[in-house]
């Protein structure tokens, strides 16, 4: 077995399995080299995030956001006309009776 | 001067004054486009035909109604958007091939407000994929280059709309900034370059990167110019609820105020080991001038800076996961097959950190890790009315140099996603040129002044004061 602890570089970080699990997640689909590829990559950018391991977060409250507003209202009625159908359906290559024809979810 | 030089403030004034007409403008534009943009590739779409007709409309307005004038404040003034800008019957790519053939059927807010005072839209600037990228190499409609050397990036992801500006295409250029998209490009063409406050300008009909962190803003000539702009782009949109209504002052109104007694503050951490050296010392020239204007120094710490990163390359591609995953080819644009490798990258990056049991150790700590980024800035603004610092590391670096190590890419961001993690505007603006080591060449360098959110005007009065003593805006690329 190679001895991988000279590795100055610690790259081992997502396995190929796991890269291919998440592009299935994502619904992206990677060639077998794209897969070794991003392994590659994305465990670089993995081990560069660890550093936040160091710094202390017990307590500390999460910003999801930053601009303190909350529970933004508006008056309940109709903002505006919508859009024609027409101009809805307008940039879709997958039209069936004027409707979006998508895939089929059940078999 | 040729017509394609002036400023937004000076093209108005003679435009009022009929010194020419908004279709010897516009003409004085397309003409440069065409001269120059088969060698920087800046626009991926112009609208020659549609630009030409606004300009002769915009023309009889003006000889009939000079009145009007004042009311539509960019009445005649050719302008570049860049392309994840959607603008009704414009296509419009976000530099992908997802979006190839995409044409809106409505306006973002932003370019409805800019066509409401009377702008006219030249075309759609190139941009690196998504706005994934600090070098504008990640767009699929090939790179731009950069106009004061071919040989380097303009910096990105606003690559074609910097280019643009600093070419002399057009007049004004919009841009996006989640991590840095507006202020490193506007650094490296010497350009002064606005990410507003988060939620100062509606994110309305722009294709969403990160929903938390993306901030609407524009490269301009100079600093006037930049407060036009924010003039018309600021405000509440019912569109957008992330858009406070907190006041937006005549941004223009106290650009020459002065900087006397104002307290700037040097943080610490932004001047470390791998900061170029002769850009250190043009950064801290600059901060000298501005101390000898009247400004106070004051040594700052932000002690969480160097995390700062590591959280954006958390939360930034979670939020992209999310915002791609609309994209499924059915309702408009191809299939998914066409994302090309840095958005898949992001998306699955973004995908991992989110997805069941790493969600704690790497989104949620992120987030924790961004409230202490903010506390930083808070405490520090107590202190200090703005602070100053370097917008990238390096200066401009090659075409290729970075493009196959994504992570050394990301790193161009280090210093600018600080801002886009706390919310606070950020204007760059050009401080002089340094020979680059390899060829000699001039490139351009710029600083980054950050206040308080919705602390724009102060940042323009700062930067108004620098640039009234230097005017680097002035200096423009041979070309």
């Amino acid at each position: 077995m190679k001895k991988t602890t000279n590795n100055k570089q610690q790259t081992t970080k997502l396995t190929e399995e796991e890269v291919k699990h998440v592009a299935k997640l994502a619904r992206l689909t990677l060639t077998p080299r794209a897969v070794k590829k991003f392994q590659k990559q994305l465990s670089e950018v993995l081990d560069y995030i660890e550093i936040l391991k160091k710094v202390k977060t017990k307590g500390v409250g999460s910003t999801f956001q930053v601009t303190g507003l909350e529970s933004v209202f508006r008056e309940d009625k109709v903002a505006g006309p919508s859009l024609p159908q027409k101009e809805v359906l307008s940039g879709s290559k997958s039209i069936h009776n004027g409707m979006f024809k998508i895939k089929a979810i059940f078999e | 001067m040729e017509l394609h030089q002036l400023t937004i403030k000076e093209a108005q004034e003679r435009l009022r004054t009929k010194k020419f007409s908004s279709l010897e403008l516009v003409k004085s534009c397309l003409g440069r486009i065409k001269k120059l943009d088969s060698k920087i590739n800046a626009f991926i779409t112009v609208c020659e035909k549609e630009a030409l007709e606004g300009a002769k409309k915009a023309d009889k307005i003006i000889s009939h109604q000079s009145s009007v004038i004042s009311h539509q404040s960019l009445l005649g003034i050719p302008i570049a958007v860049k392309d994840i800008f959607c603008t009704k019957g414009i296509k419009t790519t976000a530099g992908s091939k997802v979006l190839e053939d995409y044409i809106p059927v409505y306006d973002s807010t932003v370019v409805k407000r800019l066509k409401d005072v009377g702008a006219i839209i030249l075309g759609k600037t190139n941009m690196d994929a998504w706005a994934h990228g600090s070098s504008g190499e990640n767009s699929d409609f090939g790179a731009t280059r950069n106009p004061w050397d071919f040989e380097y990036v303009p910096g990105g992801s606003s690559s074609g709309s910097a280019a643009a500006l600093a070419a002399d295409m057009a007049l004004l250029a919009t841009g996006t900034d989640t991590g840095g998209s507006i202020r490193l490009p506007a650094s490296f063409c010497s350009l002064v370059g606005l990410k507003p406050t988060y939620g100062r300008v509606s994110r309305y009909g722009i294709i969403a990167m990160a929903s938390s962190l993306d901030s609407i803003g524009h490269f301009t000539k100079n600093i006037i110019d930049s407060a036009i702009i924010l003039n018309i782009t600021a405000g509440q949109d019912s569109y957008d609820a992330t858009t406070p209504r907190t006041p937006v002052p005549d941004y223009t109104k106290n650009l020459k105020k002065g900087i006397k007694g104002l307290k700037i503050g040097i943080p610490k951490e932004y001047f470390i080991k791998g900061l170029n050296k002769e850009m250190e010392k043009k950064v801290k020239e600059t901060i000298k001038k501005l101390e000898k204007l009247g400004a106070r120094l004051v040594n700052i710490s932000l002690p969480h800076t160097e995390y700062a990163l590591a959280v954006y390359y958390i939360i930034q591609p979670s939020e992209v996961s999310s915002n791609l995953a609309r994209y499924d080819g059915i309702r408009f644009g191809f299939s998914r097959d066409r994302f090309a490798d840095e958005a898949r990258r992001r998306i699955m990056l973004g995908t991992y950190a989110l997805s069941a049991g790493y969600y704690e150790a790497y989104y949620l700590k992120a987030m924790q890790v961004r409230s202490l980024i903010k506390k930083d800035f808070d405490e520090a603004f107590q202190k200090v009315d703005v602070l100053m610092a370097p917008v990238s590391p390096t200066l401009p670096f090659k075409l290729g140099e970075k493009v196959n190590d994504p992570l050394q890419m990301y790193l161009s961001d280090i210093f600018t996603v600080t801002a886009n993690l706390a919310g606070i505007p950020g204007l760059s603006i050009p401080i002089g040129f340094i020979p680059s080591a390899s060829s000699g060449q001039a490139l351009p360098v710029g600083i980054q002044i950050l206040g308080p959110q919705f602390s724009e005007e102060l940042l323009f009065q700062v930067g108004y004061a620098y640039e009234e003593k230097t005017q680097w805006y002035k200096r423009k690329p041979e070309l």
